[in-house]
């Protein structure tokens, strides 16, 4: 099948690859450029395990072509935080216990970073409209919103 | 096995807190390594053929356009297979055979027809489509009870009988007959159970390697059980135990359907022998929910409960017809398991069971959180509160004066398995209390005056914890590989520096097997979690590890790091004891020191282990170099069933409880369901970790509410199933699940286990589902709407008010 270029910034980091058009932009991130952090749940756009920021929003991977992605910034789970310091989600994540198998931890982690560069101190009804968009099987939701809710208190704290 | 000594559970430091996970790190930053992030030089790509029939021969299969096709390395037939792979295992008596690609006939959709490997996936999936094969349909079996009467080419396994009846037995326990002709009143019910899964967000998946120069295969695989069973996955193969080796990745959720994953192996494996190449097979979800051989139980049940005028319950009694799908992997474990709680936290005299299991033409059962007993407690609490309504009790009433008492413990039930401790009333009040029933009864009425339906649920159930083997073929008419053993392992050792290596047998499911051992661990060597290192074991270094499943694994995993401590920390006081020139009664180990008692003389466990590891001649001359134990810590309390089955022995003894009370408001032009408030009460013993059971229980219990609301396998008339996708299959979003689950600890601990801890893992399905559907009967009791059948969804919660009202139900294709 014929190649098409494609250039994308990922994390910072720009890469130009030939793939073939019907290339799924979550394949590319996870087996063209090794950032397994992006996971894939069910293929047909429901379950939202492979959330990516897209320019900044939130875009299913599995629904999104990579060539579609063409000139693009990509923020992946593995742009947030460090060992040595986490992002203020990822450790409230942590503390307040918001993953158990992880799974969906990425996408919910993405999903909460793009609620809170557009809405700083959303109220719980806020957080529950905006992380209704990803599955979980695991926790039952609760401590996730508590999550998102404790790391939008720090990072005001934070001055991010 | 008599029942065993009583155990002394000490103050703890470590155990009982609510320590950050130990897994969450590399999770949190997309760093945890799951089946498909695993990568083998030179891999290649495996997709498989469904079957588009319930069931059929297969005639013919032309392959030759799909071999044709650029970055094609193998397709592979079921024929050409079965020649050099065997049956997958299966773990009933006598065995139902079941291929990794079906051979001559397919029995349900979605089966495994042909398999292509190529350099892609993407490749792979094209040759997919380039197949033909040609079919020659056979009758299809949908309906259970059509089942009980098939024939000719309507039976799936015509080499094990003339029908579809997997397995029929009546099994009776006590003087039930007596205690139901005692009875003032017999209260009658019959209830559906309908067919759900765990669905977990990651599917199953493989990457195989054959070595031709060893003869040997290494399988990454996001299985368990590999350290009990995983010999059967060679035997499959048909090559020695000793040339496979199986490697666990993390799994992204399990909650049971990936308990074994026999089949996912082994077609992985069949083709890397077969291509010359390391392959991966990973399912997509359509595969997932077609094929993944762990559908949920699929029940219907007539059920029967004695009792008194004052509500006293005598005898439990039931016809239940499961419908097992097309195969028989784990037999009918799943009533054996329901046997261990037959009947419930009560005092209920006899039993019986009137077993009928049938094969169908949908994916087979398989384990999904409760394992059938989650199913039984519907069923009995289904019954419990007929019996109130009949009698006008409350609900809260009719429990109480049933519950059995602290002090009756150990308590033998009708089954024969024993229940080791509870304070069942307690649990029951503290949920009233949380609840604030008596307050939400005065609401309701309130309520009911302005037209509005709020009802009020309320399930007190068990959770059988820590499953001993007996359960999977105690029903069997001859009971097969009559296992008794279901251990659990581990390794712990002290490096030159001090460091502790803690190898586990069993995989990480989504559980927190690192954060439970870090914490044990801690609390046995006094030593910082900090630093302690947890890694999962292969089969080539495996010990046994019966794995999670139960909830069984932290119970089990205490023990086996009891007894291996207890090695490590003779060998501390020896050696300290030798260079200290002190006596080892003089000595004590606290906060990671051995020192001499009164004094401030002491050694560091660092200092100890450098003399353990590199200072053969100061040691004590009976002492060898190193510091290490292992230990494999068996089930507690196993014992034999009786021969004639009136009594299944004692197989899972410690016995969890809970009393869920959701309270919910009903829309009746809508069927919308609203949470008002939530409460969940449990007993597991001792508890490690509040937060993460908390987590437990949350998260099953809204799995438990998908159960009940809105998850179904639906098959149509021709064995399609119309739900294979999760726009159809509906798993509970953050908009269906309750704002606020408040949980609440009642401990009572195990006399029986290490620190008293029983399994927690499962009980917040195994609650959820009678209690929401007591609320919602509750709720509309004003318009005598009965739930007996599962999902309710909002539109069938809507039908069930129309039919009450007597209006016709508005036609629905489907379901």
């Amino acid at each position: 099948m014929e190649q098409v270029s494609v250039t994308v910034t990922v994390n910072g980091t720009r890469h130009e690859r030939s793939v073939e058009p019907r290339r799924l932009l979550c394949d590319f991130i996870r087996h063209d450029l090794g950032l397994t952090g992006t996971h894939v749940g069910c293929e047909h756009g429901v379950c939202g395990m492979c959330t990516v920021l897209l320019d900044g929003q939130t875009a299913r991977s599995c629904l999104t072509f990579a060539v579609q992605a063409d000139g693009a910034q990509i923020t992946t789970v593995e742009a947030l935080g460090t060992p040595a310091k986490l992002h203020p989600l990822q450790q409230a994540f942590w503390e307040k216990h918001g993953l158990q198998c992880g799974y969906c931890t990425p996408a919910m982690l993405l999903t909460a970073v793009e609620l809170l560069s557009n809405n700083p101190s959303p109220t719980r009804g806020e957080i529950s409209d905006a992380m209704s968009a990803i599955l979980c099987r695991c926790t039952g939701y609760q401590t996730i919103v508590d999550a998102v809710e404790s790391a939008a208190f720090a990072m005001k704290g934070d001055g991010r | 096995m008599s029942t065993p000594a009583v155990k002394e559970h000490p103050v703890t430091r470590w155990i009982g807190q609510s320590i950050k996970r130990v897994e969450d790190p590399r999770l949190l930053r997309g760093r945890g390594k799951y089946v498909d992030d695993i990568v083998v030089p030179n891999m290649a790509h495996a997709a498989v053929l469904r079957s588009p029939h319930a069931h059929a021969r297969i005639a013919k299969i032309d392959t030759s356009q799909a071999r044709a096709l650029p970055g094609v390395l193998l397709v592979l037939t079921g024929a050409e297979a079965s020649e050099v792979t065997g049956p997958l295992p299966c773990f009933a008596n006598p065995p139902v055979m079941q291929y990794c690609i079906a051979a001559d006939r397919v029995r349900h959709v979605g089966e495994t027809v042909a398999a292509v490997v190529a350099e892609s996936r993407y490749i792979a999936e094209d040759a997919i489509d380039r197949i033909v094969v040609e079919y020659d349909p056979l009758p299809v079996v949908v309906n259970p009870e059509d089942a009980l009467t098939s024939s000719g080419d309507a039976v799936l396994h015509p080499e094990r009988g003339a029908n579809n009846i997997a397995l029929q037995r009546t099994l009776t326990f006590g003087s039930y007959d007596a205690d139901m002709a005692r009875a003032d009143v017999i209260v009658r019910r019959k209830v559906r159970w309908p067919r759900s899964g765990a669905q977990p967000m990651e599917t199953v998946g493989a990457i195989a390697s054959y070595d031709e120069g060893t003869g040997k295969f290494t399988i990454h695989a996001n299985t368990s059980m590999y350290n009990y069973v995983g010999w059967l996955i060679a035997a499959s193969l048909k090559v020695p135990a000793h040339k496979l080796n199986i490697i666990p990745t993390l799994a992204g959720g399990s909650f049971g359907s990936k308990i074994f994953t026999h089949k996912v192996s082994v077609l992985a494996a069949t083709l890397a022998r077969a291509c010359g190449r390391p392959v991966k097979y990973l399912e997509d979800r359509l595969d997932n929910m077609m094929s993944c051989d762990n559908h949920g139980s699929d029940r219907i049940y007539e059920l029967e409960l004695g009792v008194k005028r004052d509500g006293t319950m005598l005898a439990f009694g039931m016809k239940v017809l499961d419908d097992y799908g097309a195969y028989l992997q784990f037999g009918v474990g799943h009533h054996g398991n329901a046997a261990a709680q037959l009947t419930g936290p009560y005092r209920i005299k006899s039993a019986r069971v009137d077993l009928t299991a049938v094969f169908t033409n949908k994916c087979q059962q398989g384990a999904y959180r409760g394992f059938g007993s989650e199913v039984n407690n519907f069923a009995l609490e289904r019954i419990v509160d007929a019996a109130a309504q009949e009698l006008g009790l409350d609900p809260a009433e009719i429990r109480r004066r049933n519950l059995i008492q602290p002090e009756q413990f150990p308590y033998k039930i009708p089954t024969g398995n024993v229940y080791d401790s509870g304070n069942y009333e307690a649990v029951l009040d503290k949920a009233l209390e949380m609840a604030d029933y008596d307050g939400w009864r005065r609401r309701q009425a309130e309520a009911r005056q302005q037209g509005r339906y709020i009802g009020i649920g309320l399930a007190s159930c068990q959770e059988r914890s820590v499953f001993s083997s007996t359960e999977f073929w105690f029903w069997n008419h001859e009971p097969g590989f009559a296992l008794t053993s279901s251990p659990e392992s581990v390794n712990i050792k002290i490096d030159p520096t001090g460091k502790v290596f803690v190898t586990l047998y069993a995989p990480f499911w989504g559980n927190s097997p690192e954060t439970m051992a870090t914490q044990m661990v801690a609390e046995q060597l006094t030593v910082d979690p900090a630093d302690i290192e947890i890694t999962y074991s292969d089969t080539d270094q495996g010990l046994m590890g019966t794995g999670p499943g139960g909830s069984r694994y932290t119970v089990m995993i205490a023990g086996a790091i009891g007894g291996a401590a207890a090695d490590i920390k003779r060998k501390l006081l020896k050696i300290a004891g030798h260079c200290l020139e002190a006596s080892e009664q003089d000595l004590e180990l606290r906060d990671g020191r051995v020192s001499v008692r009164g004094t401030d003389r002491g050694m560091t466990i660092p200092e100890i282990a450098l003399q353990a590891y590199y200072f053969r001649l100061s040691l004590p001359a009976d002492c060898n170099s190193g510091l290490d134990a292992r230990f494999t810590y068996d089930h507690p309390y196993t014992t034999q069933p009786s021969a004639d089955r009136t009594d299944l022995g004692v197989f899972y003894p410690i016995m969890g409880h809970m009393c869920h009370i959701p309270i919910v408001e009903v829309d009746i032009e809508t069927g919308r369901l609203t949470f008002l408030k939530y409460v969940a009460v449990h007993d597991c013993g001792t508890v490690v970790n509040p937060m993460t059971l908390a987590g437990h229980v949350r998260g099953g219990t809204v799995q438990g509410i998908g159960s009940t609301m809105y998850e179904h396998f639906y098959y149509d008339e021709q064995g399609q199933l119309i739900t294979a996708n999760f726009a159809d299959y509906l798993i509970p979003t953050l908009k269906e699940a309750p704002p606020n689950i408040e949980v609440g600890h009642v401990v009572t601990p195990s006399p029986f286990t290490e620190y008293g801890i029983k399994g927690g893992g499962e009980g917040g399905r195994m609650g959820a589902p009678p209690a929401l559907a007591s609320a919602v009967e509750d709720a509309l009791k004003p318009l005598g709407v009965r739930i007996d059948s599962l999902p309710i969804t909002p539109a069938k919660i809507r039908d069930l008010i129309r039919a009450a009202q007597g209006q016709q139900a508005r036609p629905r294709p489907g379901r």
